[in-house]
């Protein structure tokens, strides 16, 4: 497929001033096109856009200029049908079980209920939450309580799967499992991932390619590609490849980064 | 909650009750009988009260008017915090707004409210209406604002229509906060009903205690204001229940 | 324009269009003099109030009281909450007493206070402060919830007093709640001393309106309400703005 699943064109995203701060330009300009069931990572120093970029991509947030196209359409004001979002914050709803959690989506979109057993059944065994169905978020660690939030993303069957820093509230360990759960993920649905993570490692584990972005007003300075099999896992992390990528984007990164520190 | 914790608590509640029957007593032999009735006094007159159907006839009249003001005050601060808590924009603007009418002494709007509902059961409810509508609408407005962004957006990842936010996603997440406001919207309602009919009626229990207050009859006073309390702490009591049953 | 800015001008519109509103009503006899006079004619009757000094011995009365009733209910209110605070078990026990708190019409005691405390100031002061301790110590609970255990953890490090660390790290990490408490306990304080002058009728602006019911005197009744609004509203404009100021500062909890 040639036409790419979602690109941006000379987007730029600018917050207005309020409550005595200044106006803000946060990302852009901004070019990039994402390849239908690519694995695409984003990395950037503290504060550079990423997650004003995924936000754009969602049609969570209004470009300030350019245009925003997910599948040949453009995205403005409604998050469009096919994109399913895994936020950074826990999203979980506490008032409701894991189960309940993962059906909301289905239920609310009118799916009937034999159909949203069916595949909410389907979801919490792909995601291993088959014996905490019936639990409470409270109950449950960081870790499983994203896999809830991505269950209930993957149950809607997104195309386009946008995760911004799913891990980040994580331990190192269960960070790398969940990079496995991830690909597996992706092979498996044949969804295009976009994934921000200030973890080098991850990106450099995870993705097809990698795009490295600047200090604030964020844009892209290099898009690396990885060149890794579909069929990798955490274990790449032995290979000598897996040192070279890493040491280039932090190469890229280690000036944006003092920059950003300066900014504060 | 398991059994013995349920037992420590039960038995607390002893203690406290014995602690403040003691407390009451010092301070009756303190201020003296003009002043203060005693605790076995008091109890005594209230059970008087309870046994007599004079009382029990006011206490309809009271609760009618309550019944009305309470549905009135609940519904409508439940849709005016929900509206203000929802739109950002129209919270900010009436959050001073609310914070002010909150604090005007109702009582003196008293006589406005006369004036436009004349004596009796529409004077009353009014009065018990805008006294329970503030807290409601005030407690529901910041349950809302304070559900966590990033719910705001799943719901919009969810393409969830305005009502469909509010009723499955912010109510659910607010629910503590805004059963809390109903739980205080009941009590001022109350105590609004009664302030209405201190000086709107000549039954009701508002008139049995303002008939006390002019004859100081201290005791009928107290064993008045006991049974509102008492009254009071039992439905709160009940609320309560029904809540963490729900949730 | 700020966002802010437009909202305060927005607020400042949704008043006047209120004001207006109800001006237009009154003039056009929809609503009759007998019910209420126009809005202008209220503030109109307030300046000649204020200009003869007619009331300002009531006035200072009423406000005297009103400070006295919200300094005790607050510093009361705290030092209770901080209190029941450290007594888990006794804030098991109490804590569903609060809200029925609410429906005890206070002022009922009034009289008892009176042969308490005497005809004058302190029956009005104390049951004023009743009216609003309770909001005080609910929102003291809250605030000292709030304070993240690292805080206290800190303070234990540093070897801060028990004192100290409830006056240097507690007490303004809990500022938000307590803000809170404080603008509750400062409305219950006006209504509960302004009630208590109204029914008790000796002296301050309660018993001024009292009077003018009375009488039929609709002009000075509606000015001395407008005069309480305007000082009520003033002072939640105060307290708002400074609750911003913090919010700003410090960052929602």
């Amino acid at each position: 497929m040639d036409s790419p699943h979602a690109e941006l064109r000379g987007v730029s995203r600018i917050f207005p001033a309020r409550d005595g701060h200044q106006e803000v330009h946060a990302l852009g300009p901004v070019d990039f096109q994402l390849a239908r069931g690519e694995f695409f990572a984003v990395v950037g120093p503290s504060g550079c856009g990423k997650s004003t970029l995924l936000e754009l991509v969602a049609g969570l947030q209004p470009a300030s200029a350019g245009d925003v196209m997910f599948e040949g359409r453009a995205v403005s004001g409604q998050p469009p049908e096919g994109i399913g979002v895994v936020f950074q914050e826990d999203a979980s709803f506490p008032w409701l079980s894991v189960r309940d959690n993962v059906a909301f989506g289905l239920r609310r979109a009118g799916v009937d209920a034999a159909e949203v057993k069916r595949r909410v059944d389907d979801v919490i065994a792909f995601m291993g939450l088959g014996d905490f169905s019936h639990a409470h978020p409270a109950q449950l660690s960081g870790g499983m309580r994203q896999r809830v939030c991505i269950a209930r993303t993957l149950v809607l069957r997104p195309r386009l799967i946008l995760l911004d820093e799913p891990f980040g509230a994580l331990d190192q360990q269960t960070r790398l499992l969940m990079g496995d759960e991830l690909l597996r993920l992706w092979r498996e649905t044949g969804a295009t991932v976009l994934l921000i993570t200030h973890a080098l490692d991850e990106a450099a584990m995870l993705s097809d390619r990698v795009g490295v972005m600047s200090a604030r007003p964020g844009r892209f300075i290099d898009i690396i590609g990885t060149g890794w099999s579909r069929e990798r896992d955490s274990r790449i992390v032995a290979r000598p490849e897996f040192g070279a990528v890493t040491a280039r984007l932090w190469n890229l990164l280690r000036e944006e980064s003092i920059k950003a520190l300066g900014h504060g | 909650m398991n059994g013995a914790r349920a037992e420590s608590r039960r038995g607390d509640c002893l203690w406290l009750a014995l602690g403040l029957v003691v407390a009451w007593h010092a301070l009756f032999l303190l201020a003296g009988a003009d002043a203060l009735a005693a605790p076995a006094a008091t109890l005594r007159r209230a059970a008087q009260l309870l046994a007599s159907e004079r009382f029990w006839a006011d206490a309809t009249e009271t609760g009618k008017a309550f019944g009305l003001a309470c549905l009135l005050a609940m519904l409508g601060g439940l849709a005016l915090g929900l509206w203000l808590g929802f739109h950002r924009r129209a919270g900010e603007v009436a959050d001073p707004i609310l914070g002010s009418l909150y604090s005007i002494p109702k009582i003196t709007l008293y006589p406005v409210i006369l004036l436009i509902f004349g004596l009796g059961l529409s004077a009353k409810v009014a009065f018990g209406a805008i006294h329970g509508l503030f807290p409601v609408a005030i407690f529901t407005m910041n349950g809302i604002r304070q559900v966590p962004a990033v719910h705001l957006k799943t719901a919009r990842m969810f393409n969830l229509s305005p009502w469909a936010t509010v009723s499955t996603v912010l109510m659910p997440c607010a629910a503590a906060e805004i059963a809390a406001g109903l739980r205080i919207g009941f009590s001022t309602t109350l105590l609004g009903t009664l302030i209405g009919e201190l000086f709107a009626s000549s039954s009701g229990v508002g008139f049995i205690l303002i008939r006390a207050m002019d004859t100081h009859e201290v005791v009928d006073i107290m064993a008045l204001t006991f049974l509102l309390f008492a009254f009071a702490a039992a439905a709160n009591a009940v609320l309560h229940a029904l809540e963490r049953r729900l949730g | 324009m700020t966002r802010e800015a437009s909202t305060r001008w927005l607020r400042v519109a949704v008043i006047g269009a209120a004001v207006a509103a109800l001006e237009f009503l009154c003039r056009a006899g929809i609503v009759t003099r007998l019910t209420m006079i126009p809005p202008s004619e209220m503030a109109a009757a307030l300046y000649q109030i204020l200009a003869d000094g007619r009331f300002f011995a009531d006035m200072r009365f009423t406000a005297q009281n009103t400070a006295a009733a919200m300094a005790l209910s607050i510093v009361t209110g705290f030092g209770l909450g901080a209190l029941v605070h450290a007594l888990p078990r006794l804030r098991r026990v109490l804590e569903p007493l609060f809200s029925a708190y609410y429906a005890v019409p206070t002022f009922v005691l009034y009289p008892l206070m009176i042969v308490a405390f005497g005809i004058g100031a302190t029956s009005l002061i104390v049951v004023g402060a009743m009216f609003g301790v309770i909001a005080m110590v609910v929102n003291t609970l809250i605030g000292l919830d709030r304070v993240p255990a690292s805080f206290a953890k800190t303070a234990r490090v540093m070897r801060l007093g028990g004192l100290r660390t409830m006056l240097l790290v507690q007490l303004p990490a809990a500022l938000p709640s307590l803000l809170t408490g404080i603008k509750l306990a400062v409305a219950y304080s006006v209504i509960g001393v302004i009630a208590g002058e109204f029914i008790l009728a000796t002296a301050g602006v309660g018993k001024r309106i009292a009077f003018a019911y009375n009488d039929f005197d609709t002009r000075t009744m509606y000015a001395l309400l407008l005069l309480i609004i305007g000082t009520v509203m003033v002072l939640n404009a105060f307290l708002h703005h400074w609750e911003q100021r913090l919010h700003r500062r410090w960052g929602r909890a």
